[in-house]
């Protein structure tokens, strides 16, 4: 579980993040939605300890990141797998050496073994023939479930995925959301996404937060979503006409179901 | 102010580069890599200009000497003190600041802008160590590059002055060997060392600190030529004046 208490970060005289408090739930897929410029990404740098904040706490597992000292952040990271919104592959390594980069910078295992765990993953993510690619010869869809296999390689307590769909399309978004949300619950992890794509908050979005220039805007999951009356909430989700449809055929069942 | 904040972010680079040091079985490869990459891959270009400029050094020195009271083999003595004290080292030096500069920064720029550098900090790696401190110690091996490229100098000044008729092989021999002091040996490779420091670590603050996309990795490859070559010409300046005056 990762807890997040009143955080706040400014650029310079601009206030980014304005105060956010809210909890990742362990084996549950989190989204972070919001319009292009509403933080996302800076609240998502911040908790992978890539910015520094002025205020507030972020703890996970109870341990507060900003008080570790260096070589327990070092460990913390070790538990940390992410996935790039590029994916953010090494281009000069093979697929296999992308994925078994981990194991060789955090773990005394033999060469045998990490080929077997590496072997493990790459089938895992239906990438079981790409070994000896370069990630230039791999498509988008492949480059991201190589981020991913790359990712959990390690056994991550917590998985964070930066726009995972950008530039995928529907089908494969539907299996890369399909994969993140099974491994989340396989090996019970704490999974953060932050995401632009409407399709995943309602395939995936287990817990979802709507952050609006820098503050949470709203929190709930994809079932409250299509009930939610707020305006900033259903003006950025149900922009479009065919999700506006959805949330009536939607709220016209459940309302069927209740009666 | 803006420089003063940027030396300061080079010296803090600096010293981050010796913290936190990666795995040794990891770095091996990478400084194996490097050395392929930054040393192996350069010798053809090095030994192809030391041999062609050392040929001309040769040749501008014996058509400046028509003075019959001057002896030939002057032509030996001042090609091999151009090549060992000035050529070799520096003029080498800049070349490899485009060369392998270039190189350094757009493949650090690129590694910044695909966010492949944000992955090894999200890993806990320490990527300034990861990314710069391989490129340090391959170039640790540059004296030997500046060793080829003093040979070859001496060799095309030869080969120029014998098949031009400027004057005998043993003139220029004698002249090569007239009058040589070890300590100039010693000097060019000091600045030899320095340079190559020079050249790991300041291509890799242009592409490391680099901010923006593609335009951006060009436009730092052409800023880290310019601020490598002007720290090599001004720190050559400084050890001349320090070791030889």
């Amino acid at each position: 579980m990762i807890e997040v208490k009143d955080l706040q970060k400014s650029f310079g005289d601009t206030k980014v993040l304005k105060g956010i408090t809210t909890t990742f739930e362990t084996g549950k897929t989190n989204l972070i939605i919001g319009q292009s410029g509403s933080g996302k990404t800076v609240f998502l740098k911040c908790l992978l300890g890539l910015f520094n904040y002025e205020e507030g706490s972020i703890a996970y597992d109870g341990s507060i990141f900003a008080k570790l000292s260096e070589d327990e952040k070092r460990n913390m990271r070790a538990k940390i797998g992410m996935v790039f919104q590029g994916s953010a592959l090494f281009d000069s390594m093979t697929i296999a050496e992308n994925v078994m980069f981990p194991l060789r910078m955090f773990t005394k295992q033999s060469k045998s073994e990490m080929r077997d765990r590496v072997d493990t993953v790459l089938n895992r993510v239906n990438l079981s023939d790409a070994h000896n690619k370069m990630p230039s010869e791999a498509s988008g869809g492949m480059q991201k479930r190589v981020a991913i296999a790359r990712a959990i390689v390690n056994n991550p307590k917590y998985l964070f995925c930066d726009e995972p769909n950008s530039g995928l399309d529907p089908k494969t978004s539907m299996v890369i959301d399909n994969l993140i949300q099974e491994i989340t619950q396989e090996y019970n992890i704490t999974t953060v996404i932050n995401s632009h794509d409407m399709n995943s908050v309602m395939e995936i979005g287990e817990k979802i937060i709507f952050l609006k220039n820098g503050l949470k805007e709203w929190e709930g999951s994809k079932h409250n979503i299509f009930k939610t009356e707020n305006e900033a909430v259903t003006d950025f989700v149900y922009s479009s006409n065919l999700f506006k449809k959805v949330r009536s055929v939607y709220i016209e069942n459940d309302s069927k179901k209740t009666h | 102010m803006h420089y003063l904040k940027q030396i300061g972010s080079y010296f803090l680079m600096v010293v981050e580069m010796f913290r936190k040091p990666t795995k040794w079985s990891v770095m091996r490869r990478l400084i194996l890599k490097d050395i392929d990459d930054l040393i192996i891959g350069s010798i053809g270009i090095v030994s192809f200009i030391a041999f062609f400029v050392g040929g001309v050094i040769t040749i501008q020195t014996a058509l400046n000497i028509d003075n019959p009271l001057i002896p030939k083999s002057l032509v030996g003595f001042a090609t091999r003190q151009s090549i060992i004290l000035e050529f070799a080292p520096t003029f080498i030096s800049i070349i490899m600041a485009g060369k392998v500069g270039s190189f350094i920064t757009s493949s650090i720029g690129t590694m910044r802008v695909t966010e492949q550098i944000d992955a090894l900090e999200v890993m806990g790696i320490n990527s300034i160590n990861y990314l710069v401190f391989p490129k340090f110690i391959a170039l640790t091996l540059y004296p030997f590059i500046i060793s080829i490229a003093m040979f070859l100098g001496i060799m095309g000044g030869l080969a120029a002055c014998v098949f031009g008729g400027y004057s005998t092989y043993e003139d220029f021999i004698t002249g090569v060997q007239l009058d040589f002091i070890p300590f100039h040996i010693v000097y060019a490779f000091i600045k030899t060392f320095v340079f190559a420091f020079i050249l790991a670590t300041v291509p890799s603050f242009h592409g490391y600190f680099m901010k923006g996309g593609a335009l951006e990795v060009g436009q730092a490859s052409t800023t880290s030529f310019v601020w490598t070559s002007v720290t090599i010409i001004l720190l050559n300046y400084v050890l001349t004046q320090i070791l030889l005056s």
